[in-house]
């Protein structure tokens, strides 16, 4: 490593923050006096062009990735899954962006749209980091602003409400995460994933196994909380809930896709350690075979795999009483968090769980986007988000009724639309890496709660399409907004039923590296 | 030629979505022009087909990476159920003639429907077969939820989960076979082909037989069907009762005895006379031919009286699939073809012909409004579909339940006795109804004489006129000359049975 290498690893990190420097003097300079609507346009305007800028400079990264000075470590890693993550951060934070116009809940658009980018860079950093040093740091680059972007709509008493809980909960979680770092760096002597790995098979390791499983429970809760997984999900409803909407777009989509890219790092941290095994884990108990323990490899899987089918359950069945649609979509959040984490805890050493997962987590965040966005519409003209604001939307703006039958059948899981494809191709890869009873239970409790899922999704289209309005003033978006969302809609409709266009554009990540 | 079904389907409903709302008649027009246009492919692509095996229409690769083809192929038995859909197509947008509200919304339902169906009656890949089997779920929820009747919400969403659920079975099944094959590839003749291990077929074959069987009316599961069927509007209970659950059939038959065929292998050991799935799901089918006719004769809701006989007569099609021969599984096929326009038939009149003048469907009302002399074309066209229905000579219920019955006789005689039960309470419930609704010989009191005469009921339509006479068309023909179907459906049992799909 030297400084010139660092530079040009940090190249679309840097955009992000020149624009997000640029976006701040923009609109405390030169737009005081314009209207909120300008501000907002030309401060997400700025934002996009600095994620374009970003996207244009990843491909100028050190192919390789980045090492620590004098080791052939990887600090960072570029290609492959982290620039599939990457594209997807930047792709989905322009989408965030353009929700922002014409919104009202804050007057700080300058600031706002900084925090963004700050949080984009956060993601980024996770996605490549290979050191858990350096996944901390960007974990909380996320965190904070998070946090901030929570609490952007001052006048609302539940935006307080949810970001203080968020807060709460991810300080909480953080010191778990650094607790577990600071056993695990004690256990084996390293902060490099792949080090750390290696030092598994060591005999120290072995002989101390219960701080093992101290360690990973610890960090299975940091990162179980990025990923709102049961037991760790309690802030997402209230956060999804009170958040303004391009802030609670931003959370649902963009820091998933991060959270989920950290974990495949560090999956395939141990799939390349433990590479000939076909099942992999990042603990083993011996050299050799891995020993089986109720029928998963080792006890991380465990641990993963009993977050996802806690989240599964949990997340679908409480999602059936809501009456919110946000905090229905949060819930509907922890559901899907449950199924991709199914993938994880069978990961396999080849690319075939990789790509499931950032299938599902980047078609995930694109229908989500255009959720919140739809959601927000509606409450910006009723000043609610229960179910019964949108009551007869089909008379009320017929085009934005349809965008909504597109993305909520895409999350309920209705082929042809992308979530269908999405879910198929993340069970199918969870039994091609393993055959056994375990899998199959699991996989088919998956996929009955996801039949479950289908209820509370109708009943907002029933809202929508069959019961008659109360009140039938026209819900009208902006062009930029709505153009968006039938984007959006498009995409998921396109991408469903062309669904090799993702996976090959996925598989050419791969060839090039 | 036949793959246009499907396309000029979809392309319809998408039309009628985007039509502005305000013109109805333009929207009826249209989706009449499109269900005719499919009714002309599928009875072209019937003629082209006879004499022929499976024939190929599209395969090309869809998701590479998997190994999922986007394959379209017609044997003997697509190409009937084609022609059922075609027809029920049709018919059912003449009954819907009358649909006021958001008229353009409901055909674009009604046509999504139409092409999911065809969908799933021409795939050769099960994934694909699958994506259609899901993709007629839906309109199906809208179509109920918003031009239905009693209790239309509840029911609407009962018909979306017991359906999600149903699929949700397959879908298990469907990954595990994927995954278990290893062979990369989800056309339905490479996993017939693949040799799957009994063991697991032991499993597969009741999770998918009883996730199609759902949509198929398979008791006791089939509680959806008696509420969805009388909360539907008249095209949707016609399309439900009509193709809808021959999707179920269908699926019972080529996914699940055609991929699964050891599932049907004895167990090895027996309790009370059931020895493998196959005894189990024939006894499921002779209690529901049984108990929905039972049922039947107890209603009091006319349109509750077909519901419950659309129960009792999928019965003989998934007794005749178990029968695993070849007579009785003709007879399966032939009767999803013949229940499909029966049923259609005797949807529409109550549903349509009889309900939207008397604005009443209980028995006991309609016993007082002598409908015999008053609607003198209810009364005909009642009695030739409920002749029909018991499965008299002369009509297609007959030639099918016949061959059920034969085929039945000859896998285990006591299936035949059982089922011989569930025709004679036919024969009853259909008489009652009959006699209630039409041909009452109670008289008025003198209170109930008005004065100046009946009030006369809207005069019948031209389009009620035209849907009967094709509906009946059909299954006269079929009952008096069932070469047409059975030369087609024959050969298409006897490659299935004769293990596998080469």
């Amino acid at each position: 490593m030297n400084y010139a290498d660092l530079f040009r690893m940090m190249l679309p990190e840097t955009a992000l923050e020149v624009a997000a420097l640029l976006v701040l003097v923009a609109d405390l300079g030169f737009l005081r006096k314009a209207t909120l609507r300008t501000r907002e346009t030309v401060a997400a305007l700025l934002g996009v062009i600095g994620c374009g800028a970003a996207l244009v400079l990843l491909p100028l990264q050190p192919s390789g990735g980045l090492t620590y000075p004098g080791s052939s470590s990887l600090m960072l890693t570029t290609g492959g899954y982290t620039a599939i993550a990457q594209v997807g951060v930047l792709v989905l934070t322009v989408l965030t962006l353009f929700l922002l116009i014409g919104t009202e809940f804050t007057r700080h658009v300058g600031e706002y749209v900084a925090v963004v980018l700050m949080a984009a860079v956060g993601g980024l950093l996770i996605s490549a980091a290979q050191d858990l040093l350096v996944i901390f740091t960007g974990l909380e680059l996320l965190s904070l602003s998070l946090y901030i972007l929570a609490a952007f709509a001052k006048q609302s008493g539940k935006s307080a409400e949810g970001a203080m809980k968020y807060y709460i909960f991810g300080a909480m979680s953080a010191a778990f995460l650094l607790f577990g770092f600071s056993y695990l760096y004690g256990l084996t002597g390293s902060t490099n994933l792949h080090e750390i790995m290696l030092a598994f098979y060591s005999t120290r390791v072995i002989n101390s196994m219960p701080l093992v499983y101290v360690a990973l429970v610890m960090i299975a809760a940091g990162l179980g909380f990025k990923v709102a997984a049961v037991p760790f999900h309690l802030w997402a409803p209230d956060t999804y809930e009170g958040a303004p909407a391009p802030a609670a777009a931003f959370i649902a989509s963009v820091s998933k896709v991060a959270s989920f890219a950290l974990l495949i790092g560090i999956g395939t941290a141990a799939a390349h350690v433990f590479g000939n095994l076909h099942e992999v884990h990042v603990v083993t108990f011996h050299n050799g075979p891995t020993p089986r323990f109720l029928g998963f490899g080792g006890p991380w899987s465990v641990i993963v795999a009993l977050m996802a089918v806690a989240s599964m359950v949990f997340g679908n069945l409480a999602a059936l009483a809501q009456t919110s649609v946000r905090r229905l979509l949060a819930y509907s959040a922890i559901a899907h968090a449950g199924y991709i984490l199914l993938a994880l805890a069978y990961f396999s050493h080849s690319t075939l769980s990789t790509n499931a997962v950032l299938y599902y987590i980047l078609t995930y965040g694109l229908t989500t986007v255009g959720a919140f966005g739809a959601v927000s519409l509606v409450e910006r003209i009723t000043g609610s988000d229960r179910m019964d604001a949108f009551l007869g939307l089909y008379k009320r703006n017929s085009l934005l009724a349809g965008v909504m039958l597109v993305l909520f059948l895409s999350l309920a899981g209705i082929p042809p639309l992308v979530g269908f494809w999405a879910k198929f191709n993340l069970f199918a890869a969870v039994l091609q890496v393993n055959r056994g009873v375990a899998a199959f239970t699991i996989v088919a409790l998956a996929v009955a709660m996801s039949a479950v899922s289908l209820y509370y999704y109708l009943q907002v289209l029933k809202r929508v399409f069959v019961m008659p309005a109360v009140d039938e003033t026209p819900v009208k978006g902006t062009p930029a907004t709505m153009s968006v969302l039938v984007l959006i809609a498009l995409g998921v409709v396109v991408l469903g039923c062309l669904p090799g266009l993702l996976q090959s554009w996925l598989a050419g990540f791969y060839a090039a590296m | 030629m036949l793959a246009w079904t499907i396309y000029i389907s979809f392309a319809g409903a998408l039309v009628l979505a985007l039509l502005p709302n305000g013109n109805a008649a333009l929207a009826r027009w249209f989706a009449l022009a499109v269900a005719a246009a499919g009714l002309a492919i599928a009875i072209a692509g019937f003629a082209a087909g006879s004499g022929q095996g499976r024939v190929v229409l599209v395969d090309v690769p869809w998701v590479a990476s998997m190994g999922i083809r986007y394959t379209l192929a017609a044997d003997g038995i697509s190409r009937v159920l084609v022609l059922l859909t075609g027809l029920a197509a049709v018919a059912g947008v003449l009954f819907s003639w009358n649909i006021e509200l958001r008229t353009n919304e409901f055909f674009a339902f009604f046509l999504a429907l139409i092409g999911g169906v065809y969908g799933v009656f021409l795939s050769f890949d099960l994934f694909l077969l699958f994506v259609f089997y899901e993709i007629a779920i839906v309109p199906k929820y809208f179509l109920i939820a918003i031009w239905g009747s009693t209790r239309r919400e509840y029911a609407a969403m009962k018909l979306a989960l017991y359906s999600f659920v149903g699929s949700a079975m397959v879908l298990i099944g469907l990954l595990a076979a994927y995954a278990t094959s290893g062979s990369h590839s989800t056309g339905l003749v490479d996993l017939a082909n693949a040799n799957l291990p009994v063991s697991f077929q032991m499993w597969a074959f009741p999770l998918v037989f009883v996730g199609f069987g759902i949509l198929a009316g398979l008791w006791p599961f089939h509680t959806w069907a008696p509420t969805g069927h009388v909360a539907a509007p008249t095209a949707a209970s016609m399309l439900l009762a009509g193709v809808v659950m021959k999707l179920g059939a269908y699926g019972c038959l080529r996914v699940a005895i055609g991929l699964f065929p050891h599932g049907l292998d004895p167990w090895g050991w027996s309790f009370a006379g059931i020895g493998s799935w196959r005894d189990v799901f024939a006894v499921l089918a002779v209690v529901g031919i049984v108990y929905g006719a039972l049922v039947a004769l107890a209603q009091t809701d006319f349109k509750f009286v077909i519901g419950y006989s659309s129960v009792s007569h999928m019965g003989f099609v998934l007794l005749g699939l178990v029968t695993l021969n070849q007579i009785g599984m003709t007879g399966a096929v032939l009767q999803m073809f013949s229940h499909g326009v029966i049923a259609g038939l005797l949807f529409a009149i109550v549903g349509r012909i009889v309900y939207e003048r008397t604005h009443t469907r209980q028995l006991a009302e309609l016993e007082s409004m002598y409908l015999g002399r008053r609607l003198p074309f209810a009364a005909w066209a009642f009695v030739i579909a409920g002749m029909a229905s018991m499965g008299l000579p002369g009509f297609s219920g007959f030639v099918a339940e016949l061959q059920v019955l034969v085929g039945s006789w000859v896998a285990k005689p006591w299936w035949t006795a059982a089922a011989g039960v569930g025709i004679v309470v036919g024969v009853a419930y259909t008489w009652r109804a009959l006699q209630k609704a039409f041909f009452t010989d109670r008289l008025p009191t003198p209170d109930e004489h008005p004065k100046t005469g009946w009030p006369k009921f809207d005069p019948i339509t031209w389009p009620e006129i035209a849907a009967t006479a094709l509906l009946v068309g059909a299954t006269v023909l079929v009952g008096v000359y069932p070469r047409v179907l059975l030369d087609s459906i024959e050969p298409a049992v006897k490659t299935l049975l004769a293990g596998g799909m080469q």
